[in-house]
């Protein structure tokens, strides 16, 4: 079908574009960028806000850019006198209630209302007036709520409610009153929230962000007691370099090697090699119910927001889960068993750091289960963006440094590790495994397409060994609601199901670096990180988790065999049912 | 159900028994007791006053006489009312204890009850209805049957013409000759921004779609305005035939009428005429045998006054938050769940089968060029016929306010009316002879609005009377923008401060600047409008904002931290009458001695100004 | 799950739910209804509603505090409302809320300590022609005064 073109002028230049286009698209194609705060494309697009608005020539009030749709003959322009007046009101009168601490702000150099503030010269608040009063929320262990610096845009609860499918938070009261709130202003913690964190991604300010816990690492590095461990997830090295101004997706991970070593930690491990663990261990217990037909479709359990979703919406569900630990978790106690033994280290000694491009991990680190002889696996949880501040605090010039590699015994990973960072990933690399070890062979196929892709449910079917093995990868929580109500209404037939929280996967996790609505709506930022994850596994040598030779070592010295009784007691877990709301009514 | 033949045959029967009801000659022996039963009387114990009369007419044995239920007569003021037909003799003020005098004097004896008969503002007893002032320039199309009708009896609605327009568009009309009467017609929506409803009706047609929807908005919420409301309460069938009529017309069989809860007498009698209406077969499947199906169900608001605004109360439909849509995509091209969907108000609809059976031509030749037929206001303030009246367009503020409304009471000055309640504006007293039709009042700075007109005399501050408004639209704007989220509550804080003595000049300069840029930049028509009451207050009585920001003065006395009231020595006889009133003792002064005000006390309450015999307090 | 939720549900609920089917545009009304019953919202209910229509907590809580008729907690014996509405304004209704909120010590949309009181403004009760007007419970008081609201009080206290 032939797709209609509309001719307009903006800004004077003329113009064609699609039919269906918005005045904002539009001018981004004529190379002009109408400011926006409250747009996130296809996910807010509400014009509340009012900064788009433009003057559509023959029309009384302005127009709402962001929203208009393009007509024959249209034209607009963004930057008349009237406009630029009713623009710098509305930021004035932002402004005016938002709470103006910039220099203690997390979000300082990366908010896109002091972007506007400087673009539009704001000196001073022409109109002030009283200013909301909030409580912060920071009971959650992941998530901070500071509503003195919320703007009302709403891109959080867009994203929670209609991306995630989970309504968190909301909007409530009217008028000046009206606050982004949980029911009952009770914390994140005691709702339905998932910690996700994508509302922290949505947030143009300062309003959302994850509990930091640097502090604490600093503390722990300088003390000459405490055997300070680091392992980073697939995701941070295709995300670190955003943070020094690099391109997205540029793969950074000997530089960052590097600067983990400068910043003190004793041994820098990867958690690609916790990932072929947990392949090991999660292929083996799907060939092992895949044969015996228990409980399929089995599910994968190594993202703590998806398990914490499946444990308050769909408990009866929770058998389906497999029962690994996360790559992180399974580490951390391979670290503080394993390792700590064959070197000789008290563990009580070991602090585990996980760098994680996430916020629930926060959460799943502090979960009673994820302890092992009184130790916790994990000690802290820090995002990529919180290692980014640890490395601009030590003075590190992150572009200049020269290259490093992980650390021995445990830092050699396959290309399968890598991929888990991206949604379908562990899929792929779970077919890897379990396909060599339903043939028993070391078969030739590696790449499986068809569940690469930015798509939120990607459905194939695998051949092995001549059974059809239907299996389906999803991301985001949205799309997990759908193939768990497919479970529930007994229409679903796969037999592996592989779920991440995150949209795209843990490369967009909530604790990534977080990218302007402008860029978001300019650049496929999930594509880039992916492909380099894609990139780091084409070029690596190893690329079946049961073929890492860390693996083998440690299975032979240590664990026996995947699904063993220590493997169990140290690689596994088990979930609980958890209330949506936790708290009395 | 009813057959057509059914339905015929009631409408003659019924018309011919409650010929009485118009007629004052009727043939007949009977009479009609009808109590007021709106809003307005209802709260002075109307029902009360029913159930005494037909207590009583039982215990007496009396026959031939009925006491009905009605809708509002429009003069509240005078409240509860009381009218006797054929006869026409109208009580007003009366209360429970007065029924058995009724039935004593006028019925059983066949005189009139003198004291309780109605008294015009020049004193003179009034024996009819019609021989007030108040009806007098009046013309009644939406409320024809206001005060006529029982409402809870549909079939006394089809013996004055109920259903017959339905009838005549289901069985002898195209969808488009119904459009075109409407348009011919030339009404506009009352609702406030006057879009031509015959436009609407033919826009929502345009678009092809399985399923459309005809919303009636009930959602009256000027604070003050209550013309819907009595629609509603006394003639809640003519706003279902109407749906049924729009329904037709633009292809949609399902409408919803949303109303405030706030209303429960409203909402009971539409309960009533949706149930009669379906028992009668006049909602529902094949209407009239001619295959056109309609139903209406009825939604509840739960106060909130943007949801007057239409996309807000699709959304409140739709069992959410009421906060308006970005329009385009106007209701006509996706209305309710995406639909296209006719949203008209409750006086629109009222007109609509008074056009059909009386015809566009009769309908345009009432009212103005650009804005045909009548309108409703709810008039009250201060006027001395508080009350519901329904006038041409085109009549002038003064007719309104000194023929119908009987002037200002207390011998006080006229300064300014006030139209189209928070989204309109204030008129002084030199444009008392505009006539009132939706591009005049818009020329001058106001707007029609839903109908609410406030009067106001010279003891009102106008400073304060913005600071009113914007009190309400900052309590009722929903948040969702910025301007009118923050921006009318800065307007607001500037008010404050004007009225409390602590603005200056510069803050008159930023609340009018800022009125402006809210006005342009808003979403909705509720932002849009809500600096209309301090634009227009700044037009016509700037001099009063600039004596509150500069000279802290309030010339109405009515902000207190700016008023000053002085006991004038001149005049000052030295009675002592002040003192005793004064309820916070702050005048002083024994014996002989000329009294003094200390101002550190007075509050300003105005009683000395009230009290003072020879006048000589003021500020 | 089905025991689970049981705590949230008493008679009134159980009833209520069988008259709506589960359709979101369903909420408001069903609101209405709970706010009728109990004359407040209360939590267990939102949770019952949010179970029931499949809607958040948080967006029931949103519809809930967004519009006025809805009240969160539990209203006073007594509600005296003011009607503010311009009619009732411009006939000084303004100066009886002062005097209500002077006497109780409580703000228009709260209930005082002992839960005798609850004070409200309103926007036109639809008595204009007796303005200004306040209600007690529903019933109207007209052509008010300070001097009329303080009788009413006094008596309401003393009983």
């Amino acid at each position: 079908m032939e797709e209609k073109l509309v001719t307009l002028t903006i800004d004077g230049e003329s113009i064609k574009v699609k039919e269906g286009t918005t005045i904002l698209q539009a001018a981004k194609k004529a190379g002009i960028d109408i400011p926006t705060l409250c747009f996130l494309k296809d996910i807010n697009e509400v014009g509340d806000c009012r900064m788009c608005i433009v003057e559509v020539e023959g029309r009384r009030g302005f127009a709402t850019s962001c929203i208009e749709k393009v007509k024959e003959g249209m034209v607009v322009h963004t930057h008349t006198p009237n406009v630029l007046e009713a623009r710098r009101v509305i930021l004035d009168l932002i402004i005016s209630n938002h709470h103006k601490d910039c220099l203690t702000c997390t979000r300082s150099g990366n908010c896109e209302l002091q972007v506007l503030a400087t673009k539009f010269n704001v000196l001073n608040v022409e109109y002030p007036g009283e200013m909301s009063k909030h409580r912060i929320d920071d009971k959650s262990p992941a998530i901070v709520r500071d509503f003195n610096k919320c703007i009302l845009c709403r891109r959080c609860v867009a994203t929670c409610k209609n991306v995630q499918g989970i309504g968190a938070i909301d909007c409530i009261n009217r008028g000046f009153e009206s606050c982004i709130s949980t029911v009952g202003d009770h914390s994140l913690n005691d709702v339905n929230c998932t910690f996700c964190g994508q509302c922290i991604q949505s947030c143009p300010t300062g309003a959302l962000h994850e509990k930091e816990s640097l502090n604490e690492v600093w503390v722990k590095l300088k003390d000459p007691d405490t055997y300070v461990v680091v392992q980073t997830a697939p995701s941070i090295r295709v995300a670190l370099g955003e943070e020094f101004g690099m391109d997205i997706g540029t793969n950074v991970e000997e530089k960052m090697i590097t600067a983990l070593k400068r910043l003190g930690f004793d041994k820098v491990f990867d958690t690609n090699t916790g990932a072929d663990f947990t392949i090991m261990e999660e292929a083996n217990e799907f060939v092992e119910r895949f044969k015996a037909e228990d409980n399929l479709p089995m599910m994968t359990s190594c993202c703590p927001g998806w398990v914490r979703y499946i444990e308050e919406n769909y408990p009866e569900l929770l058998p389906h889960l497999s029962s690994c630990k996360s790559p992180h978790q399974m580490f951390g106690a391979l670290i503080k068993s394993y390792y700590a033994k064959k070197e000789n280290i008290d563990p009580s000694k070991i602090y585990v750091v996980s760098v994680m491009p996430c916020i629930a991990k926060k959460f799943e680190r502090e979960r009673p289960e994820m302890k092992n002889n009184g130790l916790y696996d994990v000690d802290n949880v820090i995002t990529t963006r919180e290692l980014a501040k640890m490395i601009k605090q030590a003075n590190i010039n992150f572009e200049k440094l020269e290259d490093s590699k992980f650390d021995d015994p445990m830092g050699e990973a396959t290309g399968a590790g890598a991929i888990f960072g991206t949604t379908g990933g562990v899929m792929e690399a779970a077919l890897r495994t379990a396909q060599d070890l339903l043939t028993g062979k070391d078969l030739d196929r590696i790449n499986f397409e068809a569940v690469r892709g930015g798509k939120g449910i990607k459905k194939a079917t695998v051949n092995i060994a001549g059974k059809e093995i239907k299996v389906v990868a999803a991301s985001g929580l949205k799309n997990a609601r759908k193939i768990l109500e497919e479970i529930k209404q007994g229409k679903a037939d796969y037999q592996f199901i592989e779920i991440m929280a995150c949209p795209g996967g843990c490369i967009m996790g909530g604790g990534q670096p977080i990218k302007s609505s402008k860029i978001r709506s300019e650049v496929d930022v999930r594509k880039l990180r992916a492909e380099s994850l894609y990139t780091i596994d084409e070029k690596s040598t190893i690329r079946k988790s049961h073929e890492n030779p860390v693996l083998k070592k440690i299975y032979k010295d240590y664990l026996e065999e995947p699904g063993s009784y220590r493997a169990h007691k140290l690689l596994h877990t088990h979930y609980q049912e958890r209330p949506k709301y936790n708290f009395e009514t | 159900m009813k057959t057509l033949e059914e339905i015929h045959s009631i409408r003659e029967n019924k018309r011919r028994e409650l010929d009485l009801r118009v007629n004052t000659k009727a043939d007949t022996r009977e009479k009609h007791i009808l109590v007021c039963h709106g809003t307005g009387c209802t709260s002075s114990k109307s029902p009360q006053i029913l159930e005494n009369f037909r207590k009583i007419l039982e215990e007496k044995n009396i026959e031939n006489v009925r006491v009905i239920i009605t809708g509002c007569f429009g003069l509240c003021a005078k409240g509860p009312i009381v009218i006797i037909r054929p006869e026409d003799t109208f009580y007003s003020n009366v209360r429970p204890e007065d029924c058995e005098e009724i039935i004593q004097t006028h019925i059983v004896e066949g005189k009139r009850v003198e004291r309780l008969l109605c008294k015009d503002i020049d004193g003179k007893i009034v024996n009819s209805l019609d021989e007030l002032n108040f009806y007098k320039k009046q013309k009644r199309i939406a409320l024809k049957n206001c005060g006529v009708i029982n409402p809870q009896d549909i079939e006394e609605y089809i013996a004055f013409d109920g259903y017959r327009a339905l009838e005549r568009v289901l069985r002898e009309m195209t969808q488009d000759e119904v459009i075109d009467e409407i348009k011919k017609s030339g009404l506009r929506g009352r609702g406030g921004a006057g879009f031509p409803t015959g436009k609407k009706w033919e826009l929502t047609k345009s678009y092809k779609s399985e399923q459309k929807y005809v919303v009636c908005n009930a959602d009256e919420g000027d604070p003050g305005a209550f013309m819907d409301r009595s629609i509603l309460e006394g003639d809640p069938h003519s706003v279902l035939e109407a749906m049924e009529i729009a329904g037709f017309a633009i292809g949609a069989n399902k409408g919803y009428i949303y109303v405030r809860a706030e209303y429960p007498i409203a909402v009971k009698r539409l309960k009533i005429a949706i149930k009669q209406a379906r028992e009668y077969g006049l909602l529902g499947k094949n209407i009239f045998n001619t295959g056109f199906d309609f139903d209406v169900e009825i939604r509840l608001g739960a106060g909130a006054f943007v949801c007057g605004e239409e996309t807000a109360l699709l959304e409140s439909i739709e069992g959410k938050r009421g906060q308006p849509r970005i329009k385009p995509p106007y209701p006509a091209e996706s209305g309710l769940w995406g639909k296209p969907t006719l949203i008209n108000n409750v006086e629109t609809f009222a007109n609509i089968t008074q056009i059909i059976l009386k015809g566009a031509d009769w309908f345009s030749t009432i009212g103005t060029e650009n804005s045909k037929g009548t309108k409703v206001f709810a008039l009250g303030g201060n006027v001395n016929n508080i009350g519901l009246v329904e006038v041409p367009m085109g009549t002038t503020l003064r007719e309104i306010v000194y023929d119908i409304g009987g002037g200002i009471p207390n011998g006080r000055e006229f300064k300014a009316a006030q139209t189209g309640g928070p989204s309109g504006g204030c008129i002084p007293k030199e444009h008392l002879d505009t006539p009132i039709d939706y591009e005049s009042l818009k020329e001058i700075g106001s707007m029609m609005g839903s109908g609410g007109l406030i009067v106001m005399d010279d003891t009102k501050c106008m400073v304060s009377l913005a600071k009113f408004y914007l009190q309400f639209t900052v309590s009722e704007s929903c948040g969702k923008c910025t301007p009118c989220r923050i921006g009318t509550k800065r307007m607001l804080e500037i008010l404050e401060r004007l009225c409390d003595g602590e603005a200056d000049e510069y803050d008159v300069y930023k609340l009018e600047k800022l009125a402006v840029s809210i006005k342009k930049s808003s979403i909705c028509g509720l932002g849009q409008s809500a600096p209309n009451p301090v634009i227009s207050t700044l037009k016509y009585f700037r001099d009063e904002f600039r004596e509150h920001a500069i000279q802290k003065e309030c010339r109405a006395l009515e902000c207190q931290a700016v008023s000053k009231i002085e006991i004038d020595e001149e005049k000052c006889k030295a009675c002592g009458l002040c003192q005793k009133r004064c309820p916070v003792s702050a005048i002083e002064g024994e014996g002989r001695e000329k009294r003094k005000i200390n101002q550190d006390k007075c509050i300003k309450c105005g009683t000395c100004i009230a009290t003072c015999p020879f006048h000589a307090i003021g500020n | 799950m089905e025991e689970k939720n049981d705590e949230n549900k008493d008679e009134f609920l159980e009833e209520l739910i069988k008259t709506y089917l589960p359709h979101k545009d369903n909420l408001i009304q069903m609101l209405n209804e709970v706010q009728e019953h109990y004359g407040y919202i209360p939590m267990h209910a939102q949770k019952c509603l949010s179970e029931y229509l499949n809607i958040p907590m948080a967006e029931i809580y949103g519809v809930v505090t967004f519009y006025s008729r809805f009240s969160l907690e539990p209203q006073g014996k007594y509600k005296i409302s003011v009607c503010l509405g311009t009619a009732c304004f411009v006939k000084g209704s303004q100066k009886i809320m002062d005097r209500l909120t002077e006497r109780l010590k409580i703000k228009p949309g709260e209930t005082t300590k002992d839960g005798m009181f609850t004070i409200e403004e309103t926007r036109c009760v639809g008595a204009c022609g007796l303005a200004p007007v306040f209600t007690v419970n529903g019933e109207v008081y007209g052509k008010a005064s300070v001097q009329k609201l303080d009788q009413v009080l006094d008596e309401l206290m003393k009983k």
